[in-house]
C-alpha cells in the first residue's frame, strides 16, 4: 500500500499530461452554432442581383450551403476558387453578402466568377445576427427541410469539404 | 522648478483611459449602469478572452450597438441575455447557465477546493498522529533502555 502511494505523483502527472495533450488538438475558435438542429431564422432580404426578396423558404427543397462572405473579407477571396469548383460540381450554394456594399459585391462576382445559386444582400447584418455570425467567412450546411445542420467558421477548402461538410451535406439531402 | 515639473507631469497624465472609446446617449443613468454591467458580462465570440466592452472586433461593436438599442427599447437583462444566447450559444456569457456542457466549468473549482481541503486534513492528521504519545509497548522499551543506561 505504502509502495503504491509512491506512484501517486506519477499517476497525477500522467492524468494531467493526457488532459493537456488533448488540449493541444482542440480548436477553441470552433464554436458550435446555437442553431444546430433548428430552422433557419425567418428573413426577407433582397437578392443582390435582382433586388427580388429572398426568404428562408427559398433555401428549402435541397441540401445547400449558405456561405457568409464580404468584399472586405480577405479569407473569402482565398476560398472563392474552391466555392466555384463546388458550384461546378452541382452543390447549391447560397451567398450571404454580409455587411457589404452591394455595388462592390456585384463587381467582385463579375470579376472572380459567381458560385452562388442566389446571393442574399444582408447590408445591415440582420440575418447575420440571427444566425450568430461573428465574422466572415462562415459556411452553414442547411438540410432540405430548412434546418441548420452545421456551421463551419473559416475558409472552406477541399479538405474541409471532404472531411467535414460533405458528409453532413449528403445526410442533409435525405431529410 | 518643482512646480514646473508638476505641471509637466500633470500635462502628461492620461485624462481619458478606456479600452473602447464610444459614446452612447442613455436616457437614464440606470440604463447606462446596466449597459456597462451587461457589456462586461457578454463575451466577444471573435476574440474569445475579451468581453464585448473590451473588444474592438466588428462583432463586438455590433453587439454593443444592439445592447444599447435593446436597453433603450426597455428589454430587461434576462431578455437581452436570452436573445444573445439564442444566437451565439451559452459561450457568449461569462457566467453560462448550468447544463451538461458547462457543468464541469461550474463544478471543477469547488471539487478541487474540497479535494485540496481533504488532502490537507489527511496530512495534518497523520502528522498529529506521528507526534502523539508512545504506545505501551514503546513505553516499555524506552523504560528498559533507560534502565540499561543507568546501570
Amino acid at each position: 500500500m505504502r509502495r503504491l502511494r509512491l506512484f501517486l505523483p506519477l499517476a497525477a502527472f500522467v492524468l494531467l499530461a493526457a488532459v493537456l495533450y488533448r488540449g493541444l488538438s482542440l480548436d477553441p475558435t470552433d464554436l458550435p452554432s446555437a442553431l444546430i438542429g433548428r430552422a433557419v431564422p425567418a428573413f426577407e432580404l433582397p437578392d443582390l442581383d435582382s433586388g427580388e426578396p429572398i426568404t428562408e423558404q427559398d433555401l428549402r427543397g435541397q441540401s445547400a450551403l449558405v456561405n457568409v462572405w464580404a468584399t472586405w473579407c480577405y479569407s473569402c477571396r482565398v476560398e472563392h476558387p474552391y466555392l466555384l469548383e463546388l458550384a461546378d460540381a452541382g452543390v447549391p450554394i447560397f451567398g450571404l453578402n454580409y455587411k457589404d456594399e452591394s455595388a462592390k459585391a456585384r463587381e467582385w462576382l463579375a470579376d472572380l466568377g459567381d458560385p452562388y445559386t442566389r446571393t442574399i444582400a444582408d447590408k445591415e447584418g440582420a440575418l447575420g445576427l440571427d444566425l450568430g455570425v461573428y465574422g466572415a467567412p462562415e459556411t452553414y450546411v442547411v438540410g432540405a427541410n430548412g434546418t441548420v445542420l452545421y456551421r463551419h467558421v473559416g475558409v472552406v477548402d477541399e479538405r474541409v469539404w471532404r472531411d467535414i461538410l460533405e458528409p453532413v451535406y449528403q445526410a442533409g439531402s435525405a431529410r | 522648478m518643482a512646480r514646473l515639473l508638476a505641471a509637466i507631469l500633470l500635462a502628461c497624465y492620461p485624462v481619458w483611459v478606456a479600452a473602447v472609446i464610444e459614446t452612447y446617449q442613455f436616457s437614464s443613468d440606470e440604463l447606462e449602469a446596466r449597459y456597462h454591467s451587461l457589456s462586461q458580462e457578454l463575451r466577444c465570440p471573435k476574440c474569445q478572452n475579451q468581453s464585448i466592452a473590451d473588444s474592438n472586433a466588428p462583432i463586438s461593436r455590433d453587439l454593443r450597438a444592439l445592447l444599447h438599442r435593446q436597453l433603450e427599447a426597455g428589454s430587461n437583462d434576462e431578455e437581452i441575455l436570452d436573445f444573445m444566447v439564442e444566437r451565439y450559444g451559452e459561450f457568449v456569457r461569462y457566467r453560462p447557465a448550468v447544463d451538461a456542457n458547462t457543468a464541469p466549468l461550474w463544478l471543477a473549482p469547488p471539487l478541487l477546493i474540497a479535494l485540496g481541503g481533504l488532502g490537507l486534513i489527511w496530512h495534518l492528521r497523520r502528522q498529529g498522529a506521528a507526534s502523539e504519545t508512545l504506545s505501551d509497548a514503546e513505553r516499555e522499551r524506552l523504560r528498559q533502555q533507560v534502565d540499561k543506561e543507568e546501570q
